[in-house]
């Protein structure tokens, strides 16, 4: 295994129009890592997220991935290289049932060379790799679940789709836009053995999370963004003590002040 | 009347699930094999024994040749709009660059007849698709504009620089040696064009396809080029309609700039609407009522455009999904009145 960093963010900076959405931000992913963006709502974290995948092309600065400078690269290259990403806002194609909707990555050249997770795809058709698949993150084989339209099912099932599509293409680093986002208590509790079980597999995340109590249980590292900078890096339980991150959340202590 | 009414209801059972849900109870008695080969049956039957009822009537034998056209346009319109989820109006386009290549093939290097049309075929989808390549990131109505452009531009540039024969057309391409050929060769291209696209749409490349459709962002992140797919998907469509182009010049031994009317973009449209979008024999039917119907309205001019947008009006308004997709569903249904 080399030292250097799975993924290096070196000074990137993306302006729309008038507005930076991100000015030099710098992050570093080592291999296993678990890293958490968490920031106020319009500090950029989509924005880097789209940054690295590929979906917005960076102003200034560079990306590194796995040796590779993957700077404006288009998205499918990058994802073809190992590095996919789940969206927000669900994405999964609604037509289809739920098995079928993995189809498409294990399609792909990559899951092609790969296997897809676990190599599966190598040995079986892909019907059951994809089966195999969304069972091991959660749908229950035996049920009509996998077999569902994605547009029946209901949002915890959704958010599980849109990781095991990113698992089809056996991913080395996986960017999670708000995987807890919009999931029930119990739904959450059952998803936070399943991001853990991808890190024992040797996947690395990046988790972009407003659910900072589940973050913070997952990952050793966060970062915190404000206004499209980076204003504090570190282990979970120390950031949120600093000054800089209590006033990016809560206003500062003068700002406060004036309202009281 | 009244209390009948409240007294009963109607009752639907879909007797099609037994036979769509696995291939496996189809083939377990004849009944159900018949169930589901005879509509299948009679479209391709129909379509086979057509020149043969219409040899009465020669000029409805022309008229089976353009239907057939039609045909093939409005399945590419279909396949691209509803599985690729590119809103194509450049079927005048398609049928014009395959009769300009058929027509300067034969012409020029005295090719016959039945390698002018493979070869138009595929040098014209190439050429086609490497012209809408730059396009292809648009999306919506914004491709449909930059692809209705295209037919428009095509005749224009032939026009001003005077090419390919200017205004006059190429005259003179060899025809058909006799009118059974012309129309098997389109009625077998339009059953295999049936046959191939519904395959594949549901083979994983299919998949792949609907994929782009429905959210082209997931796609991408799956580590697929969707741009390869698109083109994918307009060589297929436009090697349909750079097919019925190729055929269409060697029927009137001519290829000109008509060939890239606005009819040829719009009639498939109309076709696929009133036969019902993503069914891919839909358009076929639509074809198959619109044509006609055209032809027998020849006599009132420009009136005739008036009736059709009415007929188009009322199928919009009152049977939007389409004849093909209501008549299936009527089909698989049984739907009887039970007391309650």
């Amino acid at each position: 295994m080399s030292d250097q960093p799975l993924l290096t963010v070196d000074n990137i900076s993306k302006t729309f129009g008038g507005v930076a959405a991100l000015s030099m931000v710098s992050l570093e992913v080592n291999r296993g890592d678990i890293v958490g963006i968490i920031g106020p709502n319009g500090s950029g974290k989509t924005t880097l997220v789209n940054s690295i995948s590929g979906f917005v092309k960076p102003d200034r600065g560079k990306v590194i991935f796995n040796g590779h400078d993957i700077t404006g690269w288009d998205p499918h290259k990058i994802a073809d290289k190992g590095l996919t990403r789940t969206f927000q806002v669900m994405r999964p194609y609604y037509s289809l049932p739920a098995f079928k909707n993995l189809i498409i990555p294990l399609f792909s050249p990559r899951a092609k060379r790969t296997g897809g997770w676990r190599g599966g795809g190598k040995m079986g058709s892909r019907d059951t790799v994809a089966l195999d698949i969304l069972e091991e993150i959660g749908f229950e084989r035996d049920s009509y679940v996998p077999y569902k339209m994605a547009s029946s099912l209901p949002t915890g099932y959704l958010k599980r789709l849109e990781l095991a599509r990113c698992l089809a293409l056996r991913p080395e680093l996986i960017i999670c836009d708000e995987v807890f986002s919009g999931l029930s208590m119990s739904e959450m509790a059952s998803m936070l053995p399943l991001i853990e079980k991808l890190q024992m597999e040797g996947i690395s995340l990046i988790m972009v999370e407003h659910r900072l109590r589940e973050l913070f249980r997952l990952s050793n590292r966060v970062i915190v963004l404000n206004f499209g900078c980076k204003i504090a890096e570190g282990v979970s339980s120390e950031v949120m003590e600093l000054k800089e991150v209590k006033e990016a959340y809560f206003g500062s202590e003068e700002e406060v002040l004036e309202y009281v | 009347m009244a209390v009948d009414q409240k007294d009963r209801r109607k009752e639907r059972i879909d007797r099609g699930i037994k036979v769509r849900s696995d291939g496996v109870y189809a083939i377990s008695s004849w009944l159900e094999i018949s169930y589901l080969v005879a509509p299948r049956l009679l479209f391709i039957v129909g379509l086979l024994a057509a020149p043969i009822l219409l040899l009465p009537v020669p000029y409805w034998q022309k008229v089976l040749s353009i239907i057939c056209i039609y045909s093939l346009l409005a399945i590419s319109f279909d396949f691209l709009a509803n599985y690729v989820g590119l809103v194509s109006l450049g079927g005048g386009f398609y049928i014009g660059v395959g009769a300009y290549v058929a027509a300067l093939l034969n012409m020029k290097f005295n090719i016959p007849i039945f390698v002018t049309i493979p070869v138009a075929t595929v040098v014209g989808a190439a050429i086609c698709t490497v012209v809408f390549l730059p396009c292809l990131p648009l999306r919506g109505v914004y491709f449909a504009i930059v692809s209705l452009m295209f037919p428009l531009l095509a005749a224009r540039v032939i026009e001003a620089l005077d090419i390919f024969g200017g205004t006059d057309g190429i005259v003179g391409v060899d025809g058909f040696s006799s009118t059974w050929i012309e129309q098997y060769l389109l009625i077998i291209a339009v059953l295999a064009a049936v046959f191939f696209l519904r395959r594949m749409i549901t083979e994983d490349v299919g998949l792949v396809f609907s994929g782009v459709k429905d959210n082209d962002q997931a796609v991408k992140a799956s580590g697929i080029n969707i741009t390869k797919y698109k083109a994918l998907g307009i060589f297929i469509a436009s090697s349909l309609g750079c097919f019925g182009g190729a055929v269409l010049s060697h029927i009137y031994m001519w290829a000109g700039l008509s060939q890239f009317a606005l009819d040829f973009s719009i009639i498939p449209i109309a076709a696929t609407v009133i036969g019902g979008g993503g069914t891919l024999i839909g358009p076929v039917i639509g074809c198959l009522i619109l044509v006609p119907v055209s032809e027998l309205l020849r006599d009132f001019g420009t009136l005739r455009i008036a009736v059709y947008a009415i007929v188009l009006t009322l199928f919009i308004v009152y049977k939007s999904e389409g004849i093909m997709v209501y008549a299936s569903r009527k089909y698989e249904q049984f739907e009887r009145w039970v007391s309650i």
